[in-house]
């Protein structure tokens, strides 16, 4: 096993006729842990899950089960279970039946079955309506019952599919404070399917981004946005900026200079260390820019870059800004921090400095205008392609 | 809109197909009904007046034998048929739409053969003589003196094959509706392949299965050219009876008689049928009390 963790995929690829759904992926969530997948829709992600769950056979590649090869394993002989995305109640049980309906098969004594079913609706808030029939029931509960229906069987592992995606807004938002509650009361390891980045950041412990059938990108929700390290990684979680330029001259400290036409020279952090010559995709996230009148004191490491307002959105929070550098559009977004009406807003057409630390900055492969089709909001693209994606 | 404007719609929008229930089949049974009341006239008329002479007669003939042997091949009829069409329906409804095209076409084929014309094919095929005889008699399965025509298999077996069709169409209609994401939940909650079939994949074609039994049940309760055709003397069912005192005997009291017993009993299944269609209505009320 080349990967750690409790629940592993080894390698992992699926194909459906020439087509791979899932393409060699390896990714190992830990015990206990809110393990997200992410990805546009078609990415995936669900295929993972079934594979999983034993409902999808992989081509290639190794599941493993706390140490256990589980690949072979019918689904009932998983100690797994799943949130379907449609929830997939049985229509003709009763709520309570249900729930019981994994714990009958299992044959547990009649007695258990009683009280830990009991304990599944105190634990959803659904003790009152044990006995209604899934039709009769509200999104919201229908959803509740479908994770007690599947907690109930205390599986190793909880695999959710998109468990909030029909639900509207408000529900949504509250389903995930009470899923997270859920997890925190049973410690339970969840596999998380969803395409929205917000649940994915709010919940997760850790995301793995896919992006056709691969995963691009695994880390902790702030790693993922704070440091890409896939064009398409920056793009799809949050917005972002895109410069096309080339790596210039290294300047020491992992520093580099960068050169994209119609800009000053670009300072960037250079971990990575790509060499002079390489072209590269700068990312730099709108609200890591600064917008100014005054053009900012010189600081160590800080582009500076003259531009023009060509278009302000005040959203109360902030200000959404794009401003003209040369014939590029740059995304800024300004924070309101204090008391606005006193000060002299930035409007349409003034003359600004924009500014960001070279540390703000990631280098990313090109980005292709195939995965921007995948993502919510384009990123304001810059160079070259310029023009290929609407802001 | 009100509950109570809704009823009254509802009401206007059946009454048309009640008038046609009650004109044509309430109606005609009621009469049936009235005239085992009535005297037979030795012209094969209804006589004046009203007897129970009729009830008397049928009470003393002993319709034992033919009764039990009727709700018998009807039932194993509608058994054998449920087996073959659950499978059938449930293939029928998982297969590619060209090929499921193609499958149904050949369900419902036999229904352009008039069904006598193939109650008499299935005569020549049972045949002493016939090809299925001979091929059984080669192989070693039946010993040359074995009679297939004319006896108690021959007539269940014509039975099962003129109602098969009428029990694999309500059961696929419904395996066609069914989720299979629903076997997939059950699987992944721990029941194993045929404890999600029984479970939740039986329950879930419930209605399909329901429809088919009375299409077949009814019917073959009812049946009497197949067994006038395959069966063997003194294997008559009660449709035979009801025949032979309606066109041999011309005592149309006797025969509506034993068509009112017939009925009676082929409601018997249609009432248990309603019965367990029908919700515990209380639990519904409250469900329904809570969700508006
Ligand atoms: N049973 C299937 N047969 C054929 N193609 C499938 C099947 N299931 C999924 N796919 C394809 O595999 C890809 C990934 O699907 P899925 O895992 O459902 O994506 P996601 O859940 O990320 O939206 C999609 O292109 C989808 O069309
Ligand atoms: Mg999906």
């Amino acid at each position: 096993m080349a990967t750690d963790g409790f629940l592993i995929f080894e390698n992992v690829t699926k194909r459906f006729g020439a087509h791979a759904a899932v393409d060699g992926v390896s990714v190992g969530v830990q015990k206990g842990e809110v393990f997200s997948l992410l990805g546009p829709s078609g990415c995936g992600k669900t295929t993972l899950l079934r594979i999983a769950a034993g409902l999808e056979t992989p081509d290639e590649g190794r599941v493993w089960l706390d140490g256990e090869d589980i690949t072979d394993l019918p689904p009932e002989r998983r100690r797994v279970n799943t949130v379907f995305q449609n929830y997939a109640l049985f229509p003709h049980l009763t709520v309570a039946e249900n729930i019981a309906f994994g714990p009958r098969a299992a044959g547990w004594p009649r007695a258990r079955i009683r009280e830990e079913v009991d304990r599944m609706l105190a634990l959803v808030q659904l003790t009152d309506q044990a006995g209604k029939k899934p039709r009769m029931l509200s999104g919201g509960q229908k959803q509740r019952v479908a994770i007690a229906r599947a907690l109930i069987n205390q599986p190793r592992v909880l695999l959710l599919d998109e468990p909030l995606a029909a639900l509207d807004l408000k529900l949504r938002q509250r389903m995930l404070v009470e899923l997270d509650l859920i997890h925190d009361e049973v410690g339970i390891t969840f596999v998380y399917v969803t395409h929205d980045q917000g649940e994915a950041m709010g919940l997760s412990d850790r995301i793995a981004v896919m992006n056709r059938g691969r995963i691009e990108q695994i880390g902790r929700p702030a790693e993922i946005y704070e440091a890409p390290r896939t064009g398409f990684v920056a793009a799809f979680i949050g917005d972002t900026n895109f410069l096309e330029g080339r790596v210039e001259e290294h300047l020491g400290d992992n520093y580099c200079r960068l050169g994209v036409e119609g800009f000053p020279d670009i300072e960037c952090f250079n971990d990575t260390g790509r060499p002079p010559g390489e072209p590269v995709c700068l990312s730099v996230r709108p609200e890591k820019i600064r917008i100014s009148r005054e053009r900012p004191e010189p600081a160590p490491h800080v582009n500076v870059v003259p531009a023009r307002v060509a278009d302000a959105i005040y959203l109360g929070t902030h200000t959404r800004f794009w401003v003209r550098v040369g014939r590029h559009r740059v995304a800024v977004w300004q924070p309101h921090a204090r008391f606005l009406l006193d000060e002299r807003p930035i409007r349409w057409g003034d003359e600004v400095w924009i500014s960001w630390h070279g540390d703000d900055g990631f280098m990313l492969e090109r980005f292709s205008g195939a995965d921007a089709a995948l993502v919510a909001t384009p990123p304001e693209r810059i160079g070259a392609a310029n023009g290929g994606v609407a802001p | 809109m009100t509950a109570d404007h809704l009823r009254r719609e509802e009401w206007a929008v059946t009454l048309p197909s009640l008038g046609w229930l009650l004109a044509l089949f309430a109606a005609p049974t009621l009469l049936v009904f009235a005239v085992s009341f009535r005297p037979a006239d030795p012209y094969g008329g209804i006589g004046a007046g009203w007897t129970l002479a009729t009830l008397r007669e049928m009470a003393r003939t002993p319709l034992g034998p033919v009764i039990a042997r009727t709700v018998r091949l009807s039932a194993l009829t509608t058994a054998i048929c449920l087996a073959l069409a659950i499978p059938c329906g449930t293939c029928l409804a998982r297969v590619a739409p060209r090929r499921q095209a193609v499958l149904l076409l050949l369900v419902v084929v036999p229904f352009w053969t008039s069904f006598l014309i193939r109650v008499f094919a299935w005569r020549m095929l049972l045949h002493p003589e016939g090809p299925l005889k001979r091929v059984l008699v080669t192989v070693g399965l039946a010993d040359p003196h074995t009679q297939l025509l004319y006896s108690e298999p021959a007539v269940l077996l014509v039975m099962v094959y003129t109602f098969l069709p009428f029990a694999i169409l309500p059961i696929y209609a419904a395996a066609e509706k069914f989720d299979l994401a629903l076997l997939e939940a059950a699987r992944d909650l721990g029941a194993g392949p045929w404890g999600a079939f029984v479970k939740v994949f039986l329950p879930g074609i419930g209605r399909g299965v329901l429809t088919a039994t009375l299409m077949v049940l009814i019917p073959a309760l009812g049946s009497y050219v197949i067994p006038d055709l395959v069966g063997g003397p003194g294997q008559d069912m009660l449709g035979n009876r009801i025949a032979q005192r309606a066109f041999s005997d011309r005592n149309l009291p006797q025969a509506s008689a034993l068509s009112a017993a017939l009925t009676l009993a082929a409601l018997a299944p249609m009432a248990l049928a309603a019965l367990v269609q029908r919700r515990p209505p209380a639990l519904e009320a409250a469900a329904r009390k809570e969700a508006a």
